[in-house]
Formats: C-alpha cells, structure tokens, sequence
C-alpha cells in the first residue's frame, strides 16, 4: 500500500503543470483519487463531512448491476447452446464461460473508450475525472445486442459521452440519459444492423442453428402478431434480448441494493412501473381482437426492456425530474409512454428508450412547473402573513 | 402556548467530545481581540490605533456606514496590534489587557422604566448593539430598522454545542432584564423558541414557542420559519442567549461585562467541559494542556463543526462564540476509503454498514472524503431543512445570479447555519454556505 502511495508521490512532478507528462495529469490523477481517498481538508464551510461521495455511489449503482451482468452472460451461452441444439449436453460452467468471453470484450471496450474520452476532456479542462461513466460504462453493454460488433460500441460510446455528456459540461450537467444516447445512436445510425434477428443470440462462424432457431426476441414477435413467450421464463430472464434486460428477477435484485441504500429514487421506479400497468390496463380494455393489446398487462413489466429502463435508466437522478414531486410524474409519463409505444408503434418493438429519452427532455420543464407552484404556494403564504396576521395575534 | 412545533427533517450528527456540566473559572486572558471579520458585510473604520490606552466598553472601530454603530473594548488596556490582510482589509484589533482595566460609565436603570430611544442610545454607545443581528442576511443590525419582531433561540442543536439552560442558572436576573431591554426596540414581540422542560420557559415578557426534533431545530432562522417567516420587505431582529446576558448586565450594572462560559468540545479534548472567561479571549487560554496528545494534526475551531471558523492558538475566539471544537485533522490518503464497508464510518446516508450497526458517537475529521463536483444527488439537501425551502434551486438560483428567483425561493429567509447540514450531507462536495452568503451579498449589492 505504502508502495503504491510512493510510486503515485513520486510520479506528481511529472504531471504537475510544465512537467514533461503534464498532459497525462488528469489520468495520473484520476487513478491516484480512485486508489487513495486524498488528504484534503475543509478549506471554507463545514469543517466535517459525510463520508459519501460519487465515487461510493457510483460504486453501488455498479454493485446493482452485477446480478444482471452476471445473468447476462449466463442466457448468452444459454442462448447459443439452446440454438445449436447443445443444451442439454452442455455444463453450467461451460455455458457461463462462453458467455462470459463474449460479453466482457464489449464491457472493456465500452470502459476503455468512454474513460479515454473522460480524461481527455478532464485533461483541457483542468477538473479532475468525474466518475459519472463508472456507471454508463458498465450500463452500455447490457442494453446492446450481445452481437453488435466492437466497433459499433465503441463508435456508440464515443458518441454518447462527447455528444450526450461533455458537450453539455461533464456529469451532472447531461440532460440526456448517456447510455441511451449510446444505444439510440446505433438504433438510428445503423438500422439494419441493430434490427432483425441476427443480433441477439450470439452463433460461431461454424455454429450451425437448429431448424427452430430464429433468433428472435419476444419483443420482435410481438411487434410482428405472434405473442408466443412464456411469462416465467421472461421473469428469469430465460428469452433472448440485450444482455443485461432480460431477467426481470436479476433486474429487482438490482432495485433492492437501489432502495436499501437510497442511491436509487424509489419514486422513479414505482411511478415508472405504475405508469406501465396503467397503460397495459388501458391496452386490454379497448384491445378487440388484437393481441397484442390484449397481453395481460402486468407482463409487459417481464417483457423487453421495459425493468431495466426503469431501475437503472430513469433513475439517472442527472437526466430525471430533480423535485421530488416532479420524479411522480416524470416515472409516470415514462412507463405510459414506453407500453404505448412499444404495443401501438410497428417501427420500435421496443418503447423504453424512445419513451425514457422524450422524457428526459420534459424532465426540466416537469421541474419548471413544480417550482412554479411552489413559489405561487410561498406568495399566498406571504400575502396572507401580511394582510390578515396582527402581531398581537401570533 | 403549549403545543410543541415537532420538527421532523435534520439531522442530529453523533459526533465525539460532548461537554460535561463543569465549569472552571480561567484566569484573566492576557489579550482580548475583536475580529471586523465575524461581521459578514462591515467595514470598519478605525478609532484607535496601536499603543493607544482604552477603557472596558471604548469603542475600536465604527461602522462605515453606520457610525453610530460602535464595537467596542470587551476588557480595557493598550491596543498591542491591528492585524490586517489583504488589500490592507482589518482583521483584527489586539489588545493587551490592563490588570485592572478603567471601565466606561453607562447608565444603570431598569430598562422598563426606559423609552426605546434610550436603551437604543446606550446599547449604541456601549459597543453591544453588534449583538443584535437582523434578518434577512444575518447581519449586525441597522439602527433604524423597525423590526416585527425579535427571536431567540434558548436551545442549541448544533453538534456538542453548550446548553444554556446550565449556563445562565445562576444569572436569570441579567437575562430577563435584557429581555425586558430588547422588548422595548420593536412595536412586535420578543419569541423565545425553547426546547421540553426548559427554565427558559419561565422567562416573562415574551412568547414562548415549543420546538423538538434534530438539528437545526435550534437555529434561530428555523424557528422564525414556523412562528412568523420573513418575506420581502420583513426585518425581525436575532439575538444569542448569552448576548442577552450582556445587555441584562449593562442595565443592572452600568458596566459592560462581556464575560461569557465557553465550552471546550470535540473528540481531540481531553476533558470536554465549560470554562468562564470572556469574550474575544484568546484560544490559547482555553485550550493550553487540555488537548490530547496525538501524532497527526489538530484542527481548532472557533464555534461548532458546522459553521466555526478554523483557527489558530495564537488566535482569538469569536465575537459570537460559545464554543471551540477541536477534531483530527484527517489529512491523510486512504486506500480506497470509498470502497471501505465503513462500520466506523458516520454517515446521513444507507451507503455504508455503519448504518446497520451503529454507535453512540463516532470520530469525525476534517478530511472532505472526496472531490467537489457538479450538483448529482437530488433528495440529500430537502431531508435536512426542516422549512418549506427548495435548497437545491435556490443555490442554483444564486449560482445563475437570477435575483427574482432567489428572492421567490426564500433567500430572505436562510443564512449559512440554516444550510450547513446541506453542506455535510453533499455527496458532491459543494461549497452550499460560500455559496449561499455569495447570493446573500449579491442581494444586499443589487437592492440594499
């Protein structure tokens, strides 16, 4: 530990400004805060502090992420075993192993991409690297297709922390949801890639599917009439979809260490989930003889990404409404708009991204209004104090 | 009134060092200072200079801009030094004191039998109108305000701050007689917020108000919030509990007395109890042989955690101070202390074990545990101002420099100390109090 300290003291005369490695500063000095809380002390204000800080935080909205990293990797091999028809004959361990060399390329890519970005933009601007992409980084890969190319996250990532976070000023400052940017960009930019069904499952070059396979999620047979999933297997995660979407079960693992430990707003995610039933409520009354319409409306929250947008995409406390009144209605817009467009909608067999990114746009004005209504409450307030209270009164 | 003001949002931090019920007498301070830097907003203007020989109660220095304004000579003697920083600005005024000081002559009477004008005209004249601060802006205040009302808060909740009701039992004579004095400034009335079972209760002439619950339940500003708020346009006057002592005193005595009880608190304290000395006495007199012994730094603090001033032992305590806090320093790396369970950690948050397992009182240090950053969390500031105030707009408010949107959020109504826990809870660090008096001086610029 000692050791590490005297190589990171030694090594700050290089960085520090006119030495002869002054543009990796941000990096050297990003890795030394991640290692080694620094000794600063309070210069102005409260002398004490909370322990907190964005570095614990972020830290625990990875943690939430792990049980559906880990489930992730698990369904890939699942998945692929299920469609060369190896299944039965193949171990757990086997089948997470392959899922796991599939999956953690696309994480590493994404980390290495978005924080090379980060350090870059720490560096010109001489802050320290904020940890906000601790969290897209790992975030990214689970709502993408398991067989989207390297390069295509990479492109995605860059874009997403460029454009969706430091153009705006760096965390805090993002009025879009930065993973979703990631995933939209590639929805818009590369259609044909990221639809259709040869993205989900992930198949060898010499992999040869069996006569059932079609590789396509519940989401795209939905969207096409052909209801055939089964709830329970949507509920563990079973299904093929994005890496990280698919097990509800794994997903409310996640909201729990959320709630616990009041990193994630429960607010969000009940209003999201709400928002939903009522939509899918709304679906099955006027459904006729769609069906479609006519899922029973709580499995739309087992189905697609629908969970995981709500757990871990609204509840961005950057891009969301920052009141806590506003968080109500921002959940609850986001999980109406998502079922409806998801079920209404033939061109996005899914909704949540479309739905959480509209949203994240209202997300100032909803707080706008909020405010609004609080200052015109304090004006009646005052204007009462002052024409109907005498002193001798109180 | 008997109904309690139950309180429901803050936060009580369980903080080491509390002072005991004990209280030794010191011996007279060998120097007595007065800081223009405890009045946010002042600028003085000198009446004295180096080597010049004043009386108890003679005046320093003057308000610039209100010069009748005087502050005064806490114990007489020789000024040693007037201590300046930069742009020349005066920090502070040294005196040597004398061993037995010539003390100026005020006039003793029972402020009852006194108009207004008349105890205006000696709190003035005696360097104790200072005392009396004014809201909004918790600044000294102006002598022609008209104020609705004055609000003392006879019960601190700041962490391991003194409790009043042991340090004015023996003088309830002198407080009630400030009481009486300060009745006599305003048309309103003089509200006394007291906490259960309080001897404040029993003080006349005023109304009393019940409040309970965690910190900040104490502060003045919160109490004033639930009895009568402060809007555009209001000005109601506060006061400190001790301070009301020395006005008592002036009236019974026609001396000034600003001798006051301080409490030496805080983890780094061998023996954490009170001490009489007086006001602007030096830090050194408090604290000499009474802190532990320790291979890391110490940090002294004149005033509470919260909202005290850093300082020095060759400094002296401040104008308004009833306590010095002495904590670790905390300036040393950690390995990876973010990731650490923190069993021994205190936090307001879930986020570490210390929640599942908690302790009386922890060890806090003054190590910021991290860097600042950009407003993140959303629902950390609101849980700890027990008011009906958005603190997170109004700082942004101040920080977009929209003067119409910081006074429609309240900024009339909060002062550092209202938004100190804010400070302590930030998980991003942000400087809430520079923050707030920076919005509370762009107000006092823009419409005066």
């Amino acid at each position: 530990m000692q050791f590490l300290k005297k190589i990171f003291e030694k090594t700050e005369p290089y960085v520090e400004e006119g030495g002869k490695y002054h543009w990796l500063k941000s990096v050297h000095d990003g890795f030394f805060t991640l290692l080694f809380v620094p000794p600063r002390t309070s210069k102005t204000g409260t002398h004490i502090h909370d322990y907190i800080d964005l570095k614990r935080v972020m830290a625990i909205v990875v943690v939430a992420t792990l049980p559906s990293l880990l489930f992730g990797m698990y369904n890939v091999g699942f998945q692929h075993y299920k469609a060369i028809g190896e299944f039965a004959s193949t171990g757990f361990v086997n089948i997470f192993l392959y899922g796991l060399i599939k999956v953690l390329p696309i994480v590493i890519v994404s980390y290495v991409v978005g924080l090379g970005i980060e350090f870059f933009f720490a560096q010109i601007r001489g802050h320290e690297i904020n940890e906000g992409f601790l969290v897209t980084g790992m975030l990214i890969p689970l709502i993408m297709p398991v067989e989207t190319p390297l390069w295509m996250i990479a492109l995605s990532t860059a874009f997403a922390v460029i454009f969706g976070k430091e153009v705006f000023g760096g965390t805090g400052m993002n009025i879009w949801n930065p993973a979703l940017l990631a995933r939209a960009f590639l929805f818009f930019a590369y259609p044909a890639h990221m639809s259709g069904n040869a993205v989900w499952v992930a198949l060898g070059k010499n992999d040869r599917a069996v006569d059932t396979f079609t590789g396509a999620t519940p989401m795209g047979n939905a969207a096409e009439g052909n209801i055939n999933f089964d709830v329970s297997d949507a509920f563990f995660g079973l299904i093929p979809g994005s890496i990280g979407e698919t097990s509800t079960l794994a997903i409310l693992l996640g909201a729990i260490i959320l709630i616990i430990t009041g990193v994630g707003s429960w607010k969000i995610i009940l209003s999201t989930f709400s928002g939903g039933l009522l939509m899918g409520i709304i679906l099955n009354i006027f459904a006729g003889s769609n069906a479609y319409m006519s899922v029973p409306f709580w499995q739309h929250l087992v189905l697609g990404g629908f969970a995981f947008g709500a757990v871990f995409m609204a509840t961005d406390p950057v891009s969301g409404a920052q009141t806590e009144k506003g968080k109500w209605i921002y959940g609850f817009l986001i999980g109406i708009l998502a079922i409806l467009i998801r079920v209404l909608n033939p061109a996005y067999p899914e909704g949540m991204m479309m739905a959480i990114l509209l949203i994240n746009t209202f997300a100032p004005l909803i707080d706008h209004y909020v405010v609004k209504g609080y200052i015109r409450r304090r004006t009646k307030r005052a204007y009462f104090y002052n024409k109907n209270i005498q002193e001798n009164d109180l | 009134m008997s109904e309690v003001i139950r309180l429901r949002r803050g936060l009580d931090i369980k903080i080491k060092g509390d002072a005991e019920n004990v209280v030794d007498i010191l011996s007279p301070p060998a120097s007595v200072a007065v800081k223009p830097i405890d009045f946010p907003g002042l600028v003085p203007k000198l009446d004295v200079k180096p080597d010049t020989v004043v009386r108890t109660g003679d005046a320093l220095f003057h308000d610039k801009y209100h010069p009748e304004v005087l502050f005064t000579a806490p114990v007489g003697g020789r000024i040693a030094s007037v201590k300046r920083g930069e742009r020349r600005r005066i920090l502070e005024v040294v005196i040597e004191t004398a061993k037995n000081p010539e003390e100026a002559e005020f006039s003793k009477a029972d402020p009852n039998t006194l108009s207004g004008e008349e105890i205006k005209d000696q709190l003035l004249k005696s360097g104790l109108w200072p005392l009396i601060k004014r809201r909004p802006y918790g600044i000294v205040a102006y002598p022609d305000d008209k104020p609705k009302g004055i609000f003392v808060s006879t019960f601190d909740t700041s962490p391991l701050a003194p409790d009043y009701d042991f340090i004015i039992k023996k003088e309830k004579k002198a407080f009630q007689t400030g009481i009486d004095a300060l009745a006599k400034l305003t048309e309103g009335t003089v509200y006394l917020g007291v906490k259960k079972d309080s001897i404040f209760s029993e003080v006349k002439n005023v109304r009393i108000r019940h409040f309970s619950g965690p910190h900040p339940a104490g502060n003045v500003g919160v109490q004033i919030h639930h009895i009568r708020p402060v809007f555009k346009g209001d000005v109601v006057w506060t006061i400190n509990v001790q301070d009301v002592l020395f006005i008592g005193r002036l009236f019974l005595n026609g001396k000034l007395d600003m001798s006051k009880t301080i409490a030496l608190t805080g983890s780094e304290i061998k023996n954490s109890q009170y001490y009489r000395t007086v006001t602007g006495a030096p830090v050194s007199l408090i604290t000499d042989g009474r802190l532990k012994k320790a291979d890391y730094r110490q940090r002294i603090i004149s005033g509470n955690v919260l909202t005290g001033k850093h300082v020095k032992e060759q400094n002296h305590t401040g104008f308004y101070d009833s306590q010095i806090t002495v904590i670790p320093e905390g300036d040393q790396y950690e390995l990876l202390g973010w990731a650490s369970p923190g069993l021994y950690k205190y936090s307001a948050s879930k986020t570490f074990f210390s929640k599942i397992l908690p302790k009386d009182e922890y060890e806090l240090n003054a190590n910021m545990h991290g860097g600042e950053r950009a407003f993140v969390m959303t629902d950390q500031y609101k849980k700890v101002v027990p008011m009906d105030i958005l603190p997170v707009f109004l700082l942004k408010a101040i920080l977009a420099n929209d003067i119409d949107k910081m006074e429609q959020l309240g900024i009339y109504e909060v002062i550092e100390e209202d938004f100190a826990l804010c400070e302590f809870v930030c998980a991003s660090k942000i400087k809430v109090q520079d923050i707030l008096r920076g919005g509370i001086n762009t107000m006092i610029k823009e419409l005066g």
